[in-house]
């Protein structure tokens, strides 16, 4: 069982160049928003029609720009949660459910109902209307009617973006739950890296309508990819460098990493974990931000006010005030070394 | 009192409003997915009646539905019948004269239906036919019915186009404006006043219906609200 992707569309400027195949399981497409992730989930159920390409679910092709291959939205069989969810607002909760339900006599619909309706946790609702449901009485209801049509690939369209941070999290456990009993590939679009991590198994990033490779989850913060991958996978200092005797120096800061390098431009990306306090090197805290798993020094050279500033989280416990020299090491295997395209080039770790 | 008027207003009125009603309603549909530059033109010429004054649009009409013209004359030599001067020719006019109305309301109706209600039927499989009668039209209802409304309320009251495609022929091509008309001529002030506050109790009792049907639908949706929250 398998989703594989391959389109290209053109919308004005923007062009969305999609291609990736996901096995049974749940491939996060993370992204910055009007990166096309969304489009490429349209794509995918059959609402807007790729210029050029291939999507093939199951051995079973819907869409093949060359054999002229098309099908309908009706005819995919992909789920598609939308990021409202889409209830029907004239529908009761019972309609709604039904509106999934494809094929079956009377009766047999009203059984399949009637287990959705126990299984989604959805009984003394069922004559309710979407407007009198809780969001995520809301999202049962969406998940439960898809999950009626039989779909053979489910598409999650950014299905917290709408949410309160304190009810997205009871949701989310909520939401892979009731997806564990569904066998096929999912394909989770979000922007969000935390929701990545804890709910998907692999993941691809998009750039500006391109897709990157896909990988496993933990890679993506170990070593992520590109510059945009980096940044998305929470990575918040960004040097620039240039390759001297020895390495590469971060410029405005006396700091030479022992890295081969062949290019001339190359960005270093500082994850907060590279930054070792009690080191070799000095530095001055220009900024301190309480955050919420410790607090978060914005650090300068000293006598260099305007050099690229370095982030590092300080360990619990530990503080530090703004002007205060601040002694600190790089481990220099964590940073990550990007191109002037964006692309990684550095091999270990 | 001859009620014969009002009896040929209603239905020529009633006739026109089912008429528009799916012409209107399949018009605004299927305008808004053309491309932007058919759509605006299309739109000018659909809108254009709401603008002219009736006496162009009756005109108009004269010049291709008379004994002597296009249509005319075919229907004439086929089917031996003159298409203007009888009962049913006003129909024509309330038609061209109405379809506007019809045609912009529910198109800013469905302008205001979210897109991905239909599209999260369509990936559930439910056919076009169903969203559109089931889903699309009850969450467009308010804005197509106070469109069907109105069309039948100015149905009712054309004159213009009317007098000059069916005439004034009494028992026979007379609506209420029309025998109003006559009777101002005819200095008949006593019956004039009769008919003319016969318009006014129908066209009130139409927006009274208007009102109340939202009203209902206004205490409906808050005694929803009500069981919600308890």
């Amino acid at each position: 069982m398998s989703l594989y992707v391959d389109i290209e569309k053109r919308l004005g400027a923007f062009r969305l160049q999609s291609k990736f195949e996901v096995a049974d399981e749940t491939l996060a497409l993370l992204g910055a928003s009007g990166c096309g992730k969304s489009m490429t989930l349209k794509c995918i159920a059959g609402i807007v029609t790729p210029d050029r390409g291939r999507i093939v679910l199951n051995d079973r092709v819907l869409f093949d720009s060359e054999k002229k291959i098309d099908l309908a939205p009706q005819q995919r069989r992909v789920g598609y949660l939308f990021q409202q969810y889409a209830l029907f607002p004239n529908m009761s909760v019972e309609q709604n459910i039904l509106c999934g339900i494809r094929e079956g006599t009377r009766a047999e619909k009203r059984a399949l109902l009637s287990e959705k309706i126990r299984l989604f946790r959805l009984e003394g609702l069922e004559k309710r209307h979407p407007a009198q449901l809780s969001g995520g009485q809301q999202q049962r209801v969406a998940l439960a009617r898809i999950l009626c049509s039989e779909p053979q690939a489910i598409l999650l369209d950014e299905p917290f973006s709408a949410l309160d941070s304190y009810l997205k999290w009871n949701l989310e456990l909520e939401l892979t739950e009731l997806l564990s009993g569904f066998h096929g590939p999912i394909l989770w679009v979000s922007h969000d890296r935390g929701e990545c991590r804890r709910s998907c198994q692999s993941v691809c990033v998009m750039e500006d309508g391109r897709t990157g490779e896909v990988t496993p989850m933990e890679q993506l913060f170990r070593r992520p990819a590109t510059l945009s991958a980096a940044r998305l996978a929470g990575v918040r200092s960004f040097l620039p460098a240039r390759p001297c005797e020895g390495g590469i120096a971060l410029e405005g800061w006396d700091i030479t990493l022992p890295q081969p390098a062949s290019r001339e431009r190359v960005t270093v990306a500082v994850p907060d974990d590279a930054v070792l306090l009690g080191g070799a090197y000095t530095a001055v805290v220009q900024r301190v931000i309480h955050d919420l798993d410790g607090d978060l020094v914005l650090l300068r050279p000293e006598g260099a006010a305007d050099a690229p500033p370095l982030q590092a989280l300080l360990p619990k416990g530990s503080t530090a005030e703004v002007g205060q020299t601040l002694r600190f090491g790089l481990s220099a295997g964590r940073c990550l070394c990007y191109d002037a395209c964006g692309e990684i080039f550095s091999a270990d770790r | 009192m001859d009620w014969f008027p009002l009896w040929n207003s209603l239905r020529i009125a009633a006739i026109s409003t089912v008429i528009i009603f799916f012409a209107g309603v399949f018009a605004a549909y299927y305008i808004a997915k053309l491309p932007r530059l058919v759509k605006g033109v299309l739109d000018v010429v659909l809108t254009l009646p709401l603008v002219l004054p009736p006496t162009v649009v009756g005109y108009l009409l004269l010049r291709v539905l008379g004994p002597k013209r296009m249509i005319g004359a075919w229907v004439l030599e086929t089917f031996g019948t003159k298409l203007v001067m009888t009962w049913w020719s006003a129909i024509f006019a309330t038609t061209v004269v109405i379809f506007p109305l019809m045609y912009r309301t529910a198109r800013g109706a469905f302008e205001a239906f979210d897109e991905t209600l239909a599209y999260s039927g369509q990936t559930l499989g439910l056919s076009n036919t169903y969203i559109f009668w089931r889903i699309r039209m009850p969450c467009c209802r308010q804005g197509v019915l106070a469109g069907t409304v109105l069309a039948f309320a100015r149905a009712l009251g054309e004159y213009g186009a009317t007098s000059m495609i069916a005439g004034y022929t009494p028992g026979k091509t007379a609506t209420i404006s029309t025998t109003v008309y006559q009777l101002w001529q005819t200095n008949n002030d006593a019956l004039a006043y009769r008919w003319v506050a016969v318009n006014i109790v129908i066209s009130a009792v139409v927006l009274l219906a208007v009102n109340m049907l939202e009203r209902r639908d206004f205490l409906r949706g808050a005694s929803r609200a009500r069981r919600a929250k308890a």
